[in-house]
């Protein structure tokens, strides 16, 4: 009974809807269900699903990764030429993009911290840039064909295995990345991020470093993008093309696993659910057999009619608590000009009467909070 | 010690006019001329369809929205006119009307999406872009109809080295600032871009200026379409996207110094992102740059221009006491109760100090507060 109330409510809202799907799927493909097929399956949301966990930390602080789709395509192109028929510098090449991917998430996260940049300009230069400089370097056209150990992450797997027969690599990577995922949510890291989403203000007074925590979401993010790229190199193999619109199917995989756009609130978990309805959506619509030129569309209407869903649903579930209101956050603003940090209130000489000290008792405070 | 605080129009204005003077020294390298009626007139034609996207953007932006879909709004009004015109000067006005009512029908459904059903605006209008997709893919296969030649005079003609195109949309600018400044839909879209719930319990209705903001966004965005019918001749299902307007009008709306949580910004600090952009790009065509660096030097580009002045100012807000403001009368009589309202603090606050310390720290926290909430 709980397990439905749990269903239907927003939270589980995602669940819901993947189950309908697949359960839709089962009905129009009854082999769907074989577990080996199950496992195809999930081999093929495992890129998505993993973009989708970067995108998540990123978003419930309040700001957004446009850089992920590029930086795939990048991490792909990069492996396509560094990687070539040596199977000796898979492990060397492999290193050398996590480096590259971590050092893009850190470029982007300091120019949105340190410079005040909004992330969705930061990351949009950062999308045009990286796509730019890797086409100009490999001269537009993709070439290389990465050795066959590079490939098998992506498309290999344990053989022979009871009942599900192939347990691919990208599984148990997926699997691996949201165990981390989960584990980082649970850690300051992740609870900071939620808080500095919902009122990045407030978590400077408290005193954490804002800066440090959302650069590390944006490495995590890009980070996600670079083992999305290995994976696809596997079994998309080598091509400007892939990649593209990743950013796009992330966030919106996030926004239907509830995860609020300007941050504050969400579930890693449910994000993942999101990447899966995406992919089985897409499923469904070919095993239909939507014609290909009306995909797009159902796609549009069924993203609208789910986020939708999940904000009714909320707020029908909030009413009865006086319906306390988000505020959209503040935080994001430039800083103020020295000599009006105060933020007197619309009349200063009220204000002035009331509390001669009031702007130092505030000013104070996050001192005596910090602590250590 | 008050900082001199700069508008963020003027600081647009200065970029626009450091990039003018490096990109007339690059020129001048090449042995070219960067002031010659003809590449003013390149860059003038370049900004007009961004800018005609641009300005709708700065309206939905101002509400704390967003607008993916005039892309493939774009599209579908360059296939509209095209094929309604069908190369017949007869046809022009009623493919006008009849695209710009298609349009305002999607800005229509992006509006009441965003403010009824409550979905964000970005994943609103991704998934009505997806779904405009749709109708492009199965309505048309390819480029269809054909413009007649009086339409297509819009696009290529000009007064002196400036195209009418350009003119056109400086003065639907002039309009929209005009809205913006002067009119209740102008005050109300801000206020509820600010914050839609302080706006709400000012008696503000939050739903309609959002809404109006979406339809003229879309409105716009098939005025681009209009006019790049008129530049193609023909009607394309994929103008729109191969342009990618929608994230670069975001860039240069943002470059313009409008918040992107909305509330604040400016219509001529849109236009002098455009230009920006329309002056690198023209920098580059006519330096040659390869075209995949030409990315790479438009992402650099947006990133660097707002990290100039984005840790440094944002657009002021008008004054709404005193002279020039928008609040005129009743000064006075403020000004006269001004020690009796000090008075009653005063009361007030002696009240509070017998319930303890503590309470009026926090009711101190809390009055500081609700008043960052105002301004922001």
């Amino acid at each position: 009974m709980r397990f439905l109330r749990t269903l239907v409510s927003p939270r589980g809202a995602v669940f819901l809807l993947l189950v309908i799907l697949l359960a839709a799927i089962t009905i129009l493909n009854p082999n769907f269900a074989d577990p080996g097929q199950l496992m195809r399956f999930i081999q093929r949301v495992a890129p998505i699903a993993i973009v989708a966990i970067g995108q998540y930390f990123v978003i419930v602080a309040g700001e957004f990764d446009l850089s992920q789709g590029s930086l795939i395509t990048a991490q792909v192109i990069i492996a396509g030429n560094l990687v070539g028929q040596d199977d000796s510098r898979t492990i060397p090449v492999l290193l050398l993009m996590l480096v590259f991917g971590a050092a893009i998430g850190l470029v982007n996260g300091l120019i949105t911290t340190l410079l005040k940049v909004p992330s969705f300009i930061v990351t949009l230069g950062m999308m045009l840039a990286l796509l730019g400089a890797v086409m100009w370097w490999t001269g537009g056209a993709a070439t290389g064909n990465p050795a066959d150990s590079f490939r098998q992450i992506g498309r290999g797997g344990i053989r022979d295995l009871p009942l599900i027969d192939f347990l691919p690599w990208s599984v148990l990577i997926l699997a691996a990345w949201l165990a981390i995922g989960i584990w980082i949510t649970k850690r300051p890291l992740g609870k900071v991020l939620i808080a500095v989403g919902d009122n990045a203000r407030a978590v400077r007074y408290a005193g954490a470093r804002d800066w440090w925590v959302l650069t590390r979401a944006f490495m995590i993010s890009s980070l996600s993008a670079t083992i999305a790229g290995v994976l696809l190199v596997g079994y998309a193999g080598v091509h400007p093309s892939v990649g593209r619109g990743y950013e796009f199917i992330a966030i919106t995989a996030v926004v239907l696993g509830g995860v609020v756009l300007g941050g504050g609130r969400g579930w890693i978990v449910a994000a993942v659910a999101g990447a899966f309805v995406l992919e089985a959506l897409f499923l469904l619509l070919n095993i239909a057999g939507v014609p290909s030129s009306l995909r797009d569309a159902v796609q549009g209407v069924i993203i609208i009619a789910a986020v939708a869903y999940s904000g009714v649903a909320f707020r029908a579930r909030r009413r009865p608590r006086a319906a306390p209101h988000a505020s959209p956050d503040s935080g994001k603003e430039p800083d103020d000009p020295a000599g009006e940090s105060a933020r007197p209130s619309a009349s200063p000489a009220l204000v002035g009467g009331v509390t001669p000290a009031g702007p130092a008792t505030t000013t104070a405070r996050p001192d005596q909070i910090r602590g250590d | 010690m008050k900082r001199l605080r700069i508008d963020s129009t003027v600081i647009v204005l200065a970029i626009l006019v450091l990039v003018i003077a490096i990109g007339a020294i690059l020129v001048a390298t090449v042995g070219r001329s960067f002031f010659s009626p003809g590449n003013i007139r390149d860059i003038l034609t370049g900004m007009s369809v961004l800018g005609l996207v641009a300005i709708g953007q700065t309206l939905v932006i101002l509400g704390a929205s967003l607008d993916l879909s005039v892309t493939y709004v774009m599209s579908l009004a360059s296939l509209i006119a095209a094929t309604t015109m069908n190369g017949n000067p007869a046809n022009i006005p009623w493919a006008v009307t009849l695209t710009l009512l298609v349009c305002a029908g999607i800005g229509l459904a992006n509006g009441l999406i965003v403010t009824v059903l409550k979905v964000n605006g970005f994943i609103a209008t991704l998934g009505v872009g997806l779904i405009l997709q749709g109708v492009l893919n199965t309505s048309f296969q390819g480029s269809a109809g054909s413009v007649p030649w009086a339409f297509q005079l819009i696009g290529a003609t000009g007064i002196g080295p400036v195209p009418i195109s350009t003119l056109i949309m400086i003065g639907l600018a002039v309009v929209v600032w005009w809205l913006l400044g002067r009119t209740r839909t102008g005050a109300h879209l801000f206020a509820v871009g600010g914050d839609p719930e302080v706006a709400r319990l000012s008696g503000v209705r939050t739903k309609p200026p959002l809404i109006v903001a979406h339809v003229l966004c879309s409105v716009f965005a098939g005025l681009a379409g209009l006019l790049l019918a008129s530049r193609l001749g023909v009607g394309s299902p994929t103008v729109g996207q191969q342009g990618g307007y929608a994230l670069l009008s975001i860039a240069a709306v943002v470059l313009g110094g409008t918040l992107l949580l909305g509330g604040r910004g400016s219509i001529w600090g849109t236009i002098g992102g455009v230009a920006i952009f329309a002056v690198v790009d023209n920098v580059m065509s006519v330096m040659q740059v390869n075209p995949f660096l030409k990315d790479v030097v438009r992402g650099v580009v947006i990133v660097a221009a707002v990290a100039v002045y984005s840790r440094r100012a944002i657009v002021r807000r008008r004054a709404r006491f005193g002279p020039g403001g928008t609040r005129t009368g009743g000064d006075a009589a403020a000004a006269a109760a001004a020690p009796d309202m000090v008075a009653a603090a005063v009361a007030l606050e002696a009240g509070a100090k017998d319930t303890g310390a503590n309470d009026t720290g926090a009711t101190d926290a809390a009055a500081t507060d609700a008043g960052g909430e105002v301004r922001s």
